[in-house]
């Protein structure tokens, strides 16, 4: 039994960390550019395929296909952000939460085309042996991804309180206006903000596919929206936020899945999102409006 | 000389026309107060000026180059900074970030560290409370976060919009002495403030706004004493 537990904490653990990486990408971007950014979830789809396509098309040893597939996730995010979302900076809400879900659906599109709707095989490049812990299996890849996420989630926190870079994305994130009157280009920082975001993605897309080893057009849209929920869980715009919404979705889902029952575990995910946003509306970590003096 | 010289600038907001080709300038040295009303356009005139909203028309010159196109966050590397109204501190930033912000643009480690050092002597709460999130601070102190915030930039120009806004009388009075300072040590003051009467106290040169127009300018101790601004403006 106690194993047992163990054994699903620590699957957890997993999921949620891979979760908290993607989460840091809704948080992050909403914190600088106000906005959901729904097409996150397919930067991972994005991730999955570049790492397939550097590996077993172009036969790349496996830490640069992993470097291949950031790049290319980082790149891709700027991209959209200056060409479908930059140019709607000062529309309204609606219209720039219309055109992310948009372009969600136009990456998918486009996989769909390339690469057909026929699941793809792929097999984890993360070769690791898993260790045992008295009567616990931990398996390589839970190793290698719960070492991976602690590293980023540590070296993301000290790049954000810690750097110049890091103190002006806070500062954009208080207040774009005065922000700029300090010399910050708020365009380059916005910029940035989803080059860090679309990095992380890849690195969650490299992680899931190496756990799922299938390739479909719609793999990011579920991690995604889990992803989503972990960020307005742990409050949204903040970054320890989402990295402890990501974790604690991964657990609940986890025991949910081993012991109340596989089918309710999403409902019960989004059964503790509603409860959570009922007592704290702006999330576990969210900050509270400041009222304007 | 003067280092600024705005001329003919219009400026809307929306299908509304803020500032109806409004001129003025600015020299080396001086404290110029642009008063007048709410909604007179004071602040959208600074606004202007540092880059925030563009010009419809007309010409901005600092240091004799046109900035009329210059993004805002290429203005203040220029040397002119800008104190926005409603301080506007970054209240999740602490003290000290919020002054090393102000200092962004600038590379010289050393000469941050000296300006760090004037602005505590300048404002020794601000030392105290360096830790601090900005957003715990009183709103006096937090005006005295963004002077200090403008002027790590090593201004030569800096604008101030409305810094005794909100303010007991006793910070008021701080606040005015501490601009009258830090125009003596070299730096030129652009100030637009509803508190017409401290304003020209401490000011060279004045100019009246009235929805958008400039209707009167001068001397400011001579403006004092018109008989127009002190009706509309001075009343007790």
């Amino acid at each position: 039994m106690l194993t047992s537990i163990m054994e699903q904490l620590i699957n957890g653990l997993r999921t949620g960390s891979i979760y908290a990486l993607i989460a840091l990408g809704y948080t992050m971007v909403y914190g600088i550019a106000k906005m959901i950014n729904f097409a996150h979830g397919d930067i991972i789809m994005v991730g999955a395929y570049t790492l397939y396509i550097g590996i077993a098309l172009l036969h790349l040893p496996v830490l640069p296909a992993m470097l291949l597939t950031a790049v290319v996730c980082s790149v891709l995010g700027m991209l959209i952000e200056k060409i479908a979302y930059k140019p709607l900076r000062k529309a309204p809400p609606l219209a720039v939460l219309i055109t992310a879900i948009g372009m969600s659906y136009f990456l998918q599109s486009v996989a769909l085309l390339i690469f057909s709707s026929t699941p793809i095989p792929f097999k984890s490049v993360i070769e690791v042996e898993g260790i045992q812990v008295g009567t616990v299996n931990i398996s390589g890849i839970t190793i290698v991804t719960l070492a991976v996420t602690t590293v980023i989630m540590v070296g993301l926190t000290l790049f954000i309180n810690r750097t110049k870079a890091g103190s002006a994305m806070r500062a954009v994130s208080e207040d774009r206006g005065a922000a700029e009157l300090m010399g910050i280009n708020v365009n380059r920082t916005i910029s940035m903000t989803f080059a860090i975001g679309s990095a992380l993605a890849a690195v969650a897309g490299i992680l899931y596919i190496c756990q799922y080893q299938s390739l479909r057009p719609t793999l990011g849209a579920l991690p995604g929206i889990k992803a989503f929920v972990a960020a307005v869980l742990g409050g949204i715009g903040s970054v320890p936020g989402a990295m402890l919404g990501g974790i604690m979705l991964g657990l609940i889902e986890s025991l949910s899945k081993a012991y109340i029952s596989t089918e309710l575990a999403d409902a019960i995910v989004f059964g503790v999102l509603v409860v959570v946003l009922l007592v704290r509306p702006s999330g576990l970590l969210g900050k509270k409006k400041l009222v304007k003096v | 000389m003067s280092i600024l010289k705005v001329t003919d600038m219009t400026v809307n907001y929306g299908v509304i026309q803020a500032v109806k080709g409004i001129s003025f300038e600015v020299e080396q040295g001086e404290i110029v107060a642009l008063i007048g009303a709410n909604g007179a356009g004071k602040t959208t005139t600074l606004h202007t000026v540092t880059g925030m909203i563009p010009a419809k028309s007309g010409s901005i010159q600092f240091y004799g180059t046109d900035i009329t196109k210059v993004p805002a966050h290429r203005i203040v590397s220029m040397g002119l900074a800008h104190v926005p109204e409603g301080r506007r501190v970054f209240a999740q930033l602490t003290v000290l970030e919020n002054l090393k912000m102000g200092a962004y643009t600038r590379k010289d480690k050393d000469g941050i560290e000296k300006s760090l050092e004037e602005i505590y002597k300048r404002f020794p709460r601000l030392e105290e409370r360096k830790s601090q999130l900005a957003g715990t601070l009183s709103g006096g102190e937090q005006q005295m976060l963004a002077m200090g915030r403008a002027l790590m930039s090593k201004p030569k120009m800096i604008v101030m919009d409305e810094p005794s806004m909100g303010l007991s009388p006793l910070y008021v009075s701080e606040i005015f002495k501490i601009i009258q300072d830090i125009n003596e040590s070299g730096t030129t003051v652009l100030l637009v403030e509803q508190n017409a009467k401290k304003a020209l106290s401490i000011a060279n040169k004045a100019y009246v706004l009235e929805t958008g127009n400039i209707v009167l300018s001068g001397d400011a101790k001579e403006l004092m004493n018109d008989d127009s601004v002190k009706k509309a403006y001075l009343s007790e």
